[in-house]
């Protein structure tokens, strides 16, 4: 057994580590639609957007500088795309909203191509993140290492200010019944920028360790990212934080899995690759099948 | 209110298609397509051989035909590297009356684009695009460059007798022409001299390469050939040099790029390509090309921020040679009359004699460069060049 990990630890150690950075960017998807019931489309692209504002800030400024500017940047994304795209169709029926949300996640990738001119820009290597690190004989980045740990820390701070404040108090009651939380006295415009906030911010957090990783940022660098972030929600049940979590890490480790299945379970093929996503894809379809709200779906309490 | 600024949006939006398609025909012109990517998995080699077409147009910016001097313009279309996206771009620059088009990098958007082209009689000169497919069975798609059954021979000799690898780890795009086919002739070969391959592709957008490369340590290989986009590439070098990846990595031309070089400076990872053109084969064709590229840095920006001659802008430097030659042999710039002249069309350019073969339309070429990308410098390290059959 521990010879079997050994051999194909550096599949495990992906696995976990994009698991990690999906769970980050699902968390701001399954917040959105607690609270909203929105599919919000823009975030795969404002965790673009943070990977690109990264690139150009670090260009000018040192890495202990660039990086809370590029968290606070996002944010701020994040808030302005809520206010002027979300906000004003608030009373709007549903439908109008997600369209403007694709249409937000266009104009994002649109302008990003504008910036690069089109071309892949090259992310920079953060120190210590970027450290080449040798575990059990597989090496590998520290960033790897860090993933799972600071999202998991991040989850538990997370689930602390959603219990134990105001806010999280608030945002507990919107996700319940919005309408009743308005005439209970709760400012739901601040609550939702709140949300849209904190989903930003751990998007902005999964594009550092994301593209520490994976070094080339370009305007549809958020779209497949984004997608099985998504798709991690639903799987978790969508509104749940910790399905969200824990949907992140099953895509994530199953898509290595099935990409060295010819290796780990010494059956040869050459479609194990060719079909990492299909199969993941039909993991989901497999599980949504048996239990149509995700994972964690029914649990209404723990909505957001 | 609202209704008003609705009305503006709509009153806009009927006008400016109108405007931006008023342009009136300008007399003694004659047009060159120029139908390559500058967004997508491709964009940064389809702009360095756009700017070896505008660099060669800066040159010679007017041609005689039958003794009148017309000037020669270009049309831009980005093809987006993508194969939906190929169309759209073909049929905007048959739209807009060119004599005859050049492009495009990437084999995949050339064979998409291809048939626009054919219904519309408009002769294609394929700049670097290597997959043979491109030019069977038609008469309208040429081509300057070598083919990927050569080059993959090519690759397949070298990894096999130089490197002495006898375990070949080959990783294409799914649904990429150009890669998938060259794996395939690498294969072909590789197996032919005894060797054994491992196959894999990976998906569109994907960026993901670490199980790759553990497949690729896994499976036993001594080289891993990956022609891949420079996208993928820059993933791939990155990727493997984290992964203390100890075997060597073999590509075709479209690694042969400052993307690359720039990814892999300082990373401990051992890079070969082959190519068409080494830099400094034709000194006053990089002088001259880098005082150009130096004078704007919008150009500067188009060739990944740095002066390095790519093989693919000296070959869109001869591709344009090419077409003006084909024009004035021509003697009109009627589409139909430069596709007959194209076939008899020879001329000497910086990346040798182009001629082309009766059949097909492809260049008749023997030469291989190939190239060794050093990770202290970060520049290529000519090595000896391949001549196959002399």
């Amino acid at each position: 057994m521990a010879g079997f990990f050994h051999d194909n630890l550096s599949y495990f150690l992906s696995g976990i580590s994009v698991g990690g950075q999906y769970a980050l960017i699902a968390i701001g998807y399954t917040m959105v639609y607690g609270i909203l019931r929105l599919i919000n489309f823009a975030h795969g692209d404002v965790f673009m957007c943070a990977g690109l504002v990264m690139v150009y800030f670090s260009s000018s400024f040192p890495f202990t500088i660039s990086i809370p500017l590029v968290i606070i940047a996002t944010v701020l994304l994040g808030f302005f795309i809520e206010r002027v795209a979300y906000r004003p169709l608030r009373s709007a029926p549903r439908m109008s909203v997600m369209i403007s949300a694709i249409g937000v996640s266009y104009l994002l990738q649109n302008a990003a191509l504008y910036f690069t001119g089109g071309l892949a820009k090259v992310y920079p290597s953060i120190p210590f993140l970027s450290d080449t690190v040798v575990i059990w004989d597989a090496t590998t980045k520290m960033v790897t290492l860090v993933t799972p740990f600071l999202t998991i820390a991040l989850v538990i701070v997370l689930t602390l200010l959603i219990k134990h404040t105001k806010t999280g108090m608030a945002m507990r009651a919107v996700s319940r019944d919005f309408e009743t939380s308005q005439l209970m006295g709760i400012k739901i415009n601040s609550v939702i920028s709140m949300t849209f906030v904190i989903g930003s911010l751990l998007a902005a957090v999964a594009s550092l360790l994301y593209f520490t990783n994976y070094a080339s940022v370009t305007p549809t660098s958020g779209s497949m990212p984004g997608l099985k972030a998504f798709v991690a929600a639903v799987f978790g049940g969508i509104g749940s934080i910790p399905g969200a979590v824990i949907g992140g890490f099953i895509i994530g480790i199953c898509e290595n899995i099935i990409r060295g299945g010819s290796s780990i379970f010494n059956i040869p093929g050459t479609g194990w690759t060719t079909f990492s996503d299909a199969f993941t894809f039909a993991f989901l379809i497999v599980i949504l099948v048996v239990k149509p709200t995700g994972l964690f779906g029914e649990k209404a309490v723990d909505k957001v | 209110m609202k209704r008003i600024l609705l009305m503006v949006l709509v009153v806009l939006a009927v006008l400016l298609p109108l405007s931006a398609g008023g342009s009136g025909e300008k007399e003694n012109t004659v047009r060159i397509g120029v139908f390559e990517p500058a967004s997508g998995d491709n964009g940064a080699g389809g702009k360095q051989e756009t700017l070896g077409i505008q660099y060669a147009q800066s040159l010679t910016p007017t041609v005689d035909i039958n003794g009148t001097t017309y000037n020669v313009e270009l049309v831009l279309a980005d093809n987006e590297s993508s194969n939906d996206r190929a169309a759209t771009a073909a049929s905007m620059l048959v739209n807009e009356d060119v004599s005859v088009v050049l492009g495009s990098y990437g084999s995949a958007v050339s064979i998409a684009g291809s048939d626009i082209f054919r219904a519309a009689g408009v002769p294609v000169i394929g700049v670097t695009c290597t997959n043979p497919q491109i030019t069977e069975g038609n008469t309208h798609y040429f081509r300057i460059c070598f083919l990927d059954p050569f080059q993959g021979t090519v690759l397949a000799d070298y990894a096999y007798n130089t490197l002495g690898a006898r375990t070949a780890y080959c990783l294409a795009k799914l649904g990429d022409d150009y890669s998938s086919g060259l794996v395939n002739y690498f294969v072909e070969e590789f197996e032919r001299l005894g060797g054994k391959c491992i196959m894999e592709t990976f998906p569109d957008g994907n960026s993901d390469f670490t199980s790759y490369i553990a497949n690729a340590r896994n499976s036993g290989a001594e080289v891993f050939f990956s022609p891949t986009s420079t996208e993928a590439a820059q993933l791939i070098i990155d990727q493997s040099s984290s992964q203390g990846l100890p075997i060597p990595i073999l590509a075709g031309d479209t690694w042969d790029s400052n993307v690359i070089l720039q990814a892999a400076k300082g990373k401990d990872v051992d890079i070969t390509v082959t190519t068409f053109y080494p830099e400094g084969a034709d000194p006053e064709f990089d002088n001259g090309f880098k005082a150009w590229v130096n004078a704007e840095p919008a150009r500067l920006a188009n060739n990944g921020g740095d002066d390095t001659v790519a093989a693919v802008t000296a070959m869109g430097f001869d591709a344009y040679n090419f077409a003006l030659q084909a024009i004035r042999n021509a003697g009109s710039s009627d589409p139909a009359d430069v596709m007959a002249a194209i076939w008899d069309t020879e001329i000497d350019g910086v990346t040798g004699h182009i001629a082309l073969e009766p059949v097909n339309g492809d260049a008749i070429r023997n030469t291989v460069y190939v190239k060794h990308c050093n990770t202290e410098t970060g520049a290529w390290d000519a090595l000896p060049a391949v001549v196959v059959g002399e």
